[in-house]
């Protein structure tokens, strides 16, 4: 099974890497954008077919891992 | 004092470390080894160095925070030991769960590596008894990551629990942005948990710590720590 956690930060959150995207953006050319926030995407495959069981390893492996709670969300898509 | 340093791949500044603790302490501190699972026997404190653990791959400090002698640390400081952690080692800190909040990117997006003024705000605490409190002191700092953030109660927390024991400042100890070089939350350098044991700094006191070599005003802090374990004897 394959799966994608996206980790991006919690809104009010300061993000300066955020912030100099969108200022090379600006730089290039690219109009129209209002702002940019930037965040990580994992790409895991899951051994079974459970899925289930593979949507409550992913959460652990968000929480315990991957994210960083304090400041960062995560959102697990199990796309089969 | 009988110190024990954390090892893990890619820490770089345990033999800077080790220097400071041996010129202080007058003992060979331990290496301790991250896939270990104990600390020496008799160990009166653990230090957290700087580097780039694990290549500061997820997040600084994320993977070394899991690593196995983790537990260790984390047993001795919930008995009260006190926990020195510098640099990379606040980072590992605050992602093992040791300190609240956590260090973000410098809010300039710059690698800092240069020596900084901080104001001691306590001198009551094991590590700044060496200090007056609203002493400055000229230290260096070498981080791409010292943005120290904490959601607003926690600072308020932090704050009103007296537990910001280092802030940026201008050299007559002004707390001013033209100082704060990461743009960290209140100018914070430095913060204890609620406990008082643990410590976590992103500047380097064990690398001024030789007049022969430039400013001394590390020494205090170790200094202080080697009294503290004096009376205590």
């Amino acid at each position: 099974m394959k799966a994608r956690v996206t980790v991006t930060l919690k809104s009010g959150i300061l993000d300066p890497q955020g912030k100099a995207i969108e200022g090379a953006l600006r730089s290039l050319g690219v109009s129209g954008v209002a702002s940019v926030r930037q965040g990580k995407v994992f790409d895991i495959e899951i051994e079974g077919a459970d899925r289930a069981g593979a949507e409550a390893a992913l959460k652990s492996a968000a929480e315990k891992l991957l994210a960083n709670t304090v400041i960062e969300n995560y959102r697990i898509e199990v796309t089969g | 004092m009988n110190s024990a340093i954390v090892v893990f791949p890619g820490i770089n500044r345990e033999r800077d470390m080790a220097r400071a603790l041996r010129l202080m302490s007058g003992r060979e501190p331990a290496m301790v080894w991250h896939a270990d699972n104990a600390l020496p026997p008799g160990t009166d404190l653990v230090v957290i160095p700087g580097g780039f653990s694990y290549g500061d791959y997820l997040r600084c400090g994320a993977i070394a925070a899991r690593a196995p002698i983790m537990d260790a640390v984390r047993g001795f400081a919930a008995k009260g030991g006190l926990v020195l952690a510098v640099c990379n080692g606040f980072q590992i800190a605050c992602e093992a769960g040791l300190l609240p909040g956590v260090l973000m990117r410098n809010a300039q997006l710059r690698f800092i590596c240069r020596d900084v003024y901080l104001r001691v705000e306590r001198s009551d605490t094991a590590f700044t008894r060496g200090y007056n409190a609203g002493q400055v002191i000229r230290v260096p700092v070498a981080h791409g990551e010292g943005n120290y953030i904490a959601d607003g109660e926690t600072i308020a927390k932090l704050e009103g629990e007296g537990r910001v024991l280092f802030r940026y400042s201008s050299p007559d100890g002004m707390v001013d942005p033209n100082w704060n070089h990461n743009g960290a939350m209140n100018a914070i350098a430095g913060i204890i948990n609620a406990g008082g044991n643990v410590l976590g700094m992103m500047p380097h006191p064990e690398n001024h710590v030789e007049a022969e070599i430039g400013p001394s005003d590390g020494c205090g802090l170790f200094a202080g720590l080697v009294d503290h374990f004096k009376l205590a004897a």
